[in-house]
């Protein structure tokens, strides 16, 4: 048994920052596994450690830098790697989900999975579409926001829940193979250990271009342009109380007392 | 002629308000690119769900009277020729739970180019979609260079459409291939029960990620305590399994409307606001001053929690707990 996890490294800016061009300068962006991609990796770690004979692959799109959050997958257990990069794809924009969804199909059909995970949304773009698109790329079924998981391989289903709005949850049966979109909460994604992190320098990681995976550039080609990128104009008026932590506390503490919401 | 589809989201037996928002965002985009608004109605109850989102506005309903509740593949399906039937360029859609569900997979099987989470659209021979970044730090634009696209639009940016319409609705005879339903909706549950009721709070203190590490949340229990407020969170202080669920605020946790809601360490993601929008004054505390909270908030202090709620508890006559 297979699964196969979408992972991608996000890029997390720091409070103060700039934008230049169209996207945040390099230099006030860190990088980081995408939250709800730890939580992915996690649920198909754990199901293979419960299970016999499951191999675990996670596949990203991203540039070199980006091999070290991948090894940070293979150091929680998956068992090795496929990254997916391409000249051609050096300083675009932003990738359209169609062209991710493309990429990752490519390398989808060369593994074969018997499930696919993938984050719900990733943290930097939000475009919470990528695995959805990649089921009807790989014609499996799929479900989106996943928050909890009974999952039998062998039977060729997925008991889910899917965390509706509201807190309701829908709960679905869903026929494998399939591409679940894991929902935050799901699990407790562990932290890697100093043993995972040596092995993980051990375990396959793959580099694949889209030559490799049959595909070209003009199959990445979008109608979509990223035409600005700019801070939103606050629509709020907040008024900041400035000073010390003291005076500041204070001044919250009157507004609380005058507003009569509080004794004391 | 440009035509919009649009497509209506109900669960249990009631259109979700969002349903409401579509029109008047598909209405705007038809008018801007000089086309018919079109509605789709799929499963339930279609003929009362027609009546209901027949409002000014809308040109032509459709419906699809096929089982109860929302099931993906049968929406997968019924769309791409619901597109066809109205002769749709545009399909709009919400960008809910359910709305990601089916919009990527119609958007691929109909080859339209996808722009998920719009908060603002200008339609014309090339339409310009904005949308947020970066947990909602930055705006961006997006140039849509196709007569034809799909477009998901977030929950509560427009404003519902109001007055009756005289739309001519239409029962639409689909084909729907059973052996590509491939998933079975078996219920649904209901979480986020127990004894306490965020949503009955005149004060809420809420806490997010900016609180670091399950010990010090004895700091903000503390200062709930003196103020005589109940403790609320954000989803990851859940996801941690540090405060039960139905102490969490948000889209997917509930919607609170306090006289006072205090965020603290929260940086204001659209999930979260969903939840706490409604409260009649917000205060914020955090760190980063172009966190998006702050555009909410009606007071804010742009300071480190750790110092700024232990002089909290003290005013209040509390004692700040050693961390
Ligand atoms: C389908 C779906 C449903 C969701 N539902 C919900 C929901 O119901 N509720 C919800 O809350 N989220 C929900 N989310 C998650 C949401 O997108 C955000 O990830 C989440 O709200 C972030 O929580 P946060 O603000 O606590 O954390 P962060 O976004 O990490 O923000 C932490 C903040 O703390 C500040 N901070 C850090 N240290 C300090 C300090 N020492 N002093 C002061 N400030 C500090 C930082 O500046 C930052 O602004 C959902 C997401 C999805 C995809």
């Amino acid at each position: 048994m297979k699964i196969l996890v979408t992972v991608k490294e996000v890029a997390e800016v720091e409070d103060e920052f700039e934008i230049s061009g169209l996207d945040i300068d390099e230099s006030y962006l860190e990088y980081d596994l995408n939250e709800w991609d730890d939580y992915a990796v996690e649920e198909a770690v754990q199901y293979s450690e419960e299970n016999d004979d499951v191999e675990v692959v996670t596949v990203t799109i991203g540039p070199e830098r980006s091999e070290e959050t991948i090894r940070m997958a293979l150091a929680k257990g998956a068992d090795r790697a496929i990254r997916v990069w391409d000249d051609s794809l050096e300083g675009v924009d932003f990738l359209s989900t169609e062209a991710t969804s493309e990429m990752l199909a490519a390398v989808a059909e060369e593994e074969d999975p018997d499930i696919v995970f993938s984050g719900v949304q990733s943290d930097d773009d939000a475009n919470g579409a990528t695995g959805v698109m990649l089921a009807n790329k790989l014609d499996m079924e799929w479900a989106a926001v996943v928050n909890t998981l009974d999952l039998d391989l062998d039977e060729g289903v997925a008991g889910v829940h899917r965390e509706l709005e509201g807190g309701i949850e829908e709960l679905t049966d869903v026929r494998t193979p399939a591409v679940l979109t894991i929902q935050s909460g799901i699990n407790e994604p562990r932290y890697a250990s100093l043993r995972g992190i040596r092995q993980a320098q051990q375990k396959p990681l793959d580099v694949q271009s889209l030559d490799d995976l049959g595909l070209d550039t003009g199959s990445l080609d979008s109608p979509l342009e990223r035409t600005s990128m700019y801070e939103p104009e606050s629509e709020g008026d907040a008024t900041i109380w400035e000073g010390s932590p003291e005076d500041t506390a204070g001044e919250l503490a009157d507004f609380l007392r005058d507003k009569g919401v509080v004794e004391g | 002629m440009t035509d919009v589809l649009a497509i209506a989201e109900h669960r249990r037996g009631e259109l979700r308000d969002v349903s409401f928002e579509l029109i008047t965002a598909g209405r705007e985009l038809a008018s801007e690119v000089g086309g018919d608004l079109h509605l789709g109605v799929i499963s339930g109850d279609v003929d009362a769900f027609a009546d209901d989102l027949n409002r000014d506005g809308v040109d032509a309903i459709h419906t699809v009277d096929d089982g109860e509740e929302f099931n993906h593949d049968v929406y997968a399906q019924a769309i791409p020729q619901l597109f066809e039937e109205a002769g749709a360029d545009i399909l709009v859609t919400p960008n809910s739970v359910n709305g990601l569900d089916y919009a990527p997979a119609v958007a691929d099987d109909l080859d339209l180019p996808l722009v998920t989470d719009s908060v603002a659209l200008d339609g014309g021979d090339v339409t310009e979609v904005t949308r947020e970044q970066y947990g909602g730090k930055v705006e961006t634009t997006y140039d849509v260079d196709s007569e034809s696209f799909a477009v998901t639009v977030r929950p509560a940016e427009w404003p519902q459409a109001e007055g009756d319409g005289d739309a001519e609705v239409t029962a639409v005879d689909v084909d729907i291939d059973e052996d590509a339903i491939r998933s079975e909706v078996t219920g649904f549950e209901e979480v986020g029960g127990g004894d306490v009721d965020i949503s009955e709070a005149d004060v809420l203190v809420s806490i997010g990620r900016g609180i670091e590490e399950e010990e010090n949340l004895v700091l903000v229990e503390e200062l709930a305590d003196a103020l005589g407020a109940t403790l609320s969170s954000s989803r990851p202080i859940v996801d941690n399994g540090w405060l039960p669920k139905n102490r969490q605020v948000g889209q997917s946790g509930k919607v609170v409307t306090p006289d006072v809601y205090i965020a603290i360490g929260i940086s204001g993601a659209v999930q979260h606001v969903a939840g706490m929008k409604g409260a009649d004054t917000i205060v914020a505390i955090n760190t980063d001053p172009s966190a998006p909270i702050y555009d909410l908030a009606d007071y804010g202090i742009v300071d480190d929690l750790f110092d700024i709620v232990p002089e909290l508890i003290e005013e209040f006559g509390g004692e700040a707990p050693n961390l």
